[in-house]
C-alpha cells in the first residue's frame, strides 16, 4: 500500500513539473511582440516598458528558473482586469465549484440509476431506448443544449448568478438556485450520458461473474442479487471514473458558463480569449491542469482504498 | 499478388460486410454520413458560394424562414441554409484532417513504444500519459489563441491534442503482436526493425485503429464546433460552430429565432452520432471479445 501511494504521488509530482514546464514554453512560442500582447490596452510609462523588455530579454534559462520558483506568483497583472491574475481567479473558483458540483451530483445519481436498470436487463426495450438516448445526448455540444434551453424555457433566467437588487442570505441562495436551473441542466444532460454508459458497461462486465451464479444458487431473490452483489462491485470502477472525470469536467464547463454568463472560471477563460489576455490565460490553464492532476491522484488513492487488490498488484 | 491472396481478401471483406450489416444502427449511421458527405462534396452546386459573402447579401437580417430562404437569414442577411451547406464541408474536412494527424502521431509513438519496449516504452508512454492529463479543451484553446485563427491551425490544434488515446491503444496492441510466432519467424529470416514494424506489426494493429479512427473523428468534429463557437475558428470559412457563435452573439435565442440555433446543432448531433454508431459497430465487428451477451 505504501509503495503504491508513493508511486502515485511521485507520478503526480512528475506530471506537475511537466505541466509547469509546458506552460512556460507554450506561451514563449507566441508570435509577434510579447510586450505588445502583455500590455495591450494599458497605460505604461516608457521606463516600465523598458524594465519589462529587459526582463524578457534575459537568458531563457534564467527566466525559467525564476518561473519555476513560484509559478503562482505572476509579477504581471491581467491585461483585461488590471489586477493580479490569482486574485481574479480566487473570486471565480466558487461559482464554478457550485455549478459543476451540482451538475455532477445530479448526473451521477441519475446516471448510475439508469445504468443499473439498463445494464441488468441488457437488450430489453428499456436498455435499447436508454442506450440510444445516451448516444444522442453524448453527441450534443453542451453549449448548444444550453442555447436551446434558453430559447425554449424563457421563464428561467438566462444568465448571471444573481438578479439585481436581491439581498439577504436566504433570498440570495434561492435566487442563485433559480439561476442555476438551466446551466446545471445543460451540463447534467451531457454528463448523464457518460455516467450512464460507464455504469452500464461495468454492470455488464459483472454479469458473467461466478459469484452471481453462486448468489442465485443460494436462492437469493433476483432483486437482492442485483442490489447486494452485482451493483456494489460494478460501482467500484464507476466511482473512480466519475472522480477521474471531475478534473476534466471543470474544463468542460467553459462553454456552458460562457453561454449563461456564469461568473466562474469557464467564463473567465472565454473572457481571457478576447484580447487575448495572455497572463490570465496562462494562469487559468495551469489551474485546470492542476485540477486534473489532483483529481487523478485522488481517484487512484480512492480506488486503492475501495479495492485493496489494486495496491498489492 | 497471387490469385489466392485476392480471393482470401475478397472473402474477408464480404464476411466483414455481412458482420457489419447486422448492426442496424451502424447502417443508419453510414447512411447519415453518406448524405453529409454528398452535401459536402456538392456544396457549391447546392448553394452558390457567393451567398457566403457578407457584402453581397441582399436579404433582410434575422428574417424568418420563407420560400426564398428555407431556414431564414443570419444577422448579415445571409441564408442560414447556405451557411449550413458550406459549413458541412468545413466541419468534415477539419474532423477528418485532424484525425489523420492524431492517428499518424499516435500510431508512430505507439508502435515505437510497443516494439522497442524497455526505456523507450516508459519514456514515450510517460510522455503520452502526461498529455492525457492536460485538459483537452483548455489546451486546444490556448494553442488556438497562440497560433491564430485559421482553418489549418484549427486542424493542427485538434490533431496535436487528440493523439494520446491512439498511442496507448496502438502500444497495447503492439505489445501483444510482438510476441506472436510470425514475428519470431520474421526476425529469424533477418527482417530489420523497420521491416518488422511496417510489414508485420502495422497491418495487424490497423484494424483496431480503424474503429478508433472513426470515434476520433466524432470527437474532432465536436471540438471544432466548440472552438469555432468560442470565436477561435476561421472567420472566412464558416462552420457549424461559427453559425452558433453568430446566433449567440446576436441574441437569436431571446428573439426565438429557432431556425438560426436549431439546424447547426442538429447537424453536429447527427454527424457525431453517425460516426459514433459506425465506430462502435466496427469495434464489435473487429474485436469479437467486446461482443456482449455471448
Amino acid at each position: 500500500m505504501r509503495g503504491y501511494v508513493l508511486k502515485k504521488v511521485g507520478w503526480s509530482i512528475g506530471t506537475l513539473l511537466f505541466v509547469v514546464v509546458f506552460n512556460f514554453f507554450l506561451f514563449r512560442l507566441l508570435p509577434g511582440d510579447p510586450i505588445g500582447l502583455y500590455t495591450r490596452g494599458r497605460n505604461m510609462s516608457p521606463e516600465q516598458l523598458i524594465r519589462l523588455r529587459q526582463q524578457l530579454n534575459r537568458p531563457i534559462g534564467e527566466q525559467f528558473v525564476e518561473y519555476l520558483a513560484n509559478p503562482f506568483a505572476s509579477a504581471i497583472n491581467s491585461t483585461r482586469f488590471n489586477r493580479p491574475v490569482w486574485e481574479i481567479i480566487g473570486e471565480r473558483v466558487w461559482p464554478t465549484v457550485l455549478l459543476v458540483g451540482t451538475a455532477v451530483l445530479v448526473a451521477a445519481v441519475a446516471g448510475v440509476w439508469l445504468g443499473i436498470r439498463s445494464g441488468w436487463r441488457r437488450g430489453s426495450r428499456f436498455d435499447r431506448i436508454t442506450t440510444g438516448t445516451t448516444n444522442t445526448l453524448y453527441a450534443m455540444p453542451e453549449f448548444w443544449v444550453g442555447m436551446m434551453l434558453i430559447m425554449w424555457l424563457p421563464f428561467f433566467p438566462s444568465g448571471g448568478i444573481n438578479s439585481v437588487g436581491v439581498s439577504g442570505f436566504f433570498a440570495t441562495a434561492v435566487d442563485t438556485a433559480w439561476h442555476m436551473v438551466l446551466p446545471v441542466t445543460a451540463l447534467a444532460i451531457v454528463y448523464l450520458a457518460e455516467y450512464t454508459s460507464i455504469m452500464r458497461a461495468s454492470l455488464v462486465d459483472e454479469l458473467r461473474q461466478d459469484y452471481l451464479t453462486l448468489a442465485r444458487a443460494k436462492g437469493l431473490r433476483e432483486d437482492l442479487v442485483r442490489r447486494r452483489h452485482a451493483v456494489p462491485n460494478a460501482l467500484l470502477p464507476t466511482m473512480t471514473l466519475i472522480f477521474l472525470n471531475l478534473g476534466f469536467v471543470i474544463g468542460g464547463a467553459i462553454t456552458v458558463e460562457y453561454v449563461f454568463s456564469w461568473p466562474g472560471l469557464g467564463l473567465l477563460t472565454a473572457e481571457a480569449l478576447r484580447g487575448p489576455d495572455i497572463p490570465l490565460l496562462q494562469a487559468v490553464f495551469l489551474l485546470f491542469s492542476l485540477g486534473v492532476i489532483v483529481f487523478t491522484l485522488l481517484a487512484d488513492l480512492l480506488y486503492a482504498v475501495l479495492d485493496p487488490r489494486v495496491s498489492t498488484q | 499478388m497471387t490469385a489466392i491472396t485476392w480471393q482470401r481478401r475478397r472473402a474477408t471483406a464480404s464476411r466483414f460486410w455481412a458482420d457489419f450489416r447486422s448492426h442496424r444502427s451502424a447502417l443508419a449511421g453510414l447512411g447519415i454520413l453518406l448524405f453529409f458527405g454528398l452535401v459536402a462534396v456538392f456544396a457549391s452546386v447546392l448553394a452558390d458560394p457567393a451567398g457566403l459573402d457578407v457584402t453581397k447579401a441582399t436579404a433582410p437580417a434575422h428574417a424568418a424562414p420563407s420560400a426564398d430562404y428555407w431556414l431564414g437569414t443570419d444577422q448579415n442577411g445571409r441564408s442560414v441554409l447556405t451557411l449550413l451547406i458550406h459549413g458541412t464541408r468545413v466541419s468534415l474536412i477539419v474532423g477528418l484532417a485532424a484525425t489523420a494527424i492524431a492517428i499518424v502521431i499516435g500510431t508512430i509513438v505507439g508502435i515505437m513504444a510497443g516494439f522497442y519496449g524497455g526505456w523507450a516504452r516508459s519514456t514515450l508512454m510517460g510522455f503520452t500519459d502526461w498529455f492525457l492529463v492536460i485538459p483537452f479543451l483548455p489546451l486546444a484553446i490556448v494553442m488556438a489563441t497562440v497560433l491564430g485563427a485559421s482553418l489549418l491551425n484549427i486542424v493542427i490544434v485538434i490533431g496535436v491534442t487528440s493523439w494520446p488515446g491512439t498511442a496507448r491503444l496502438v502500444c497495447a496492441q503492439t505489445l501483444s503482436v510482438r510476441e506472436r510466432p510470425y514475428m519470431e519467424r520474421a526476425r529469424a529470416l533477418g527482417g530489420g526493425d523497420w521491416h518488422q514494424m511496417t510489414r508485420h506489426i502495422l497491418p495487424n494493429v490497423m484494424p483496431l485503429v480503424l474503429a478508433h479512427v472513426v470515434l476520433t473523428v466524432s470527437v474532432a468534429i465536436l471540438s471544432e464546433t466548440t472552438l469555432s463557437f468560442l470565436g477561435l475558428g476561421d472567420p472566412t470559412r464558416p462552420s457549424w460552430g461559427y453559425i452558433l457563435d453568430n446566433a449567440y452573439g446576436t441574441g437569436a435565442m431571446s428573439n426565438g429565432e429557432w431556425w438560426f440555433v436549431l439546424p447547426p446543432g442538429l447537424c453536429v448531433v447527427l454527424v457525431v452520432l453517425a460516426f459514433t454508431l459506425v465506430g462502435r459497430a466496427l469495434e464489435v465487428v473487429l474485436n469479437p471479445r467486446l461482443r456482449e451477451g455471448s
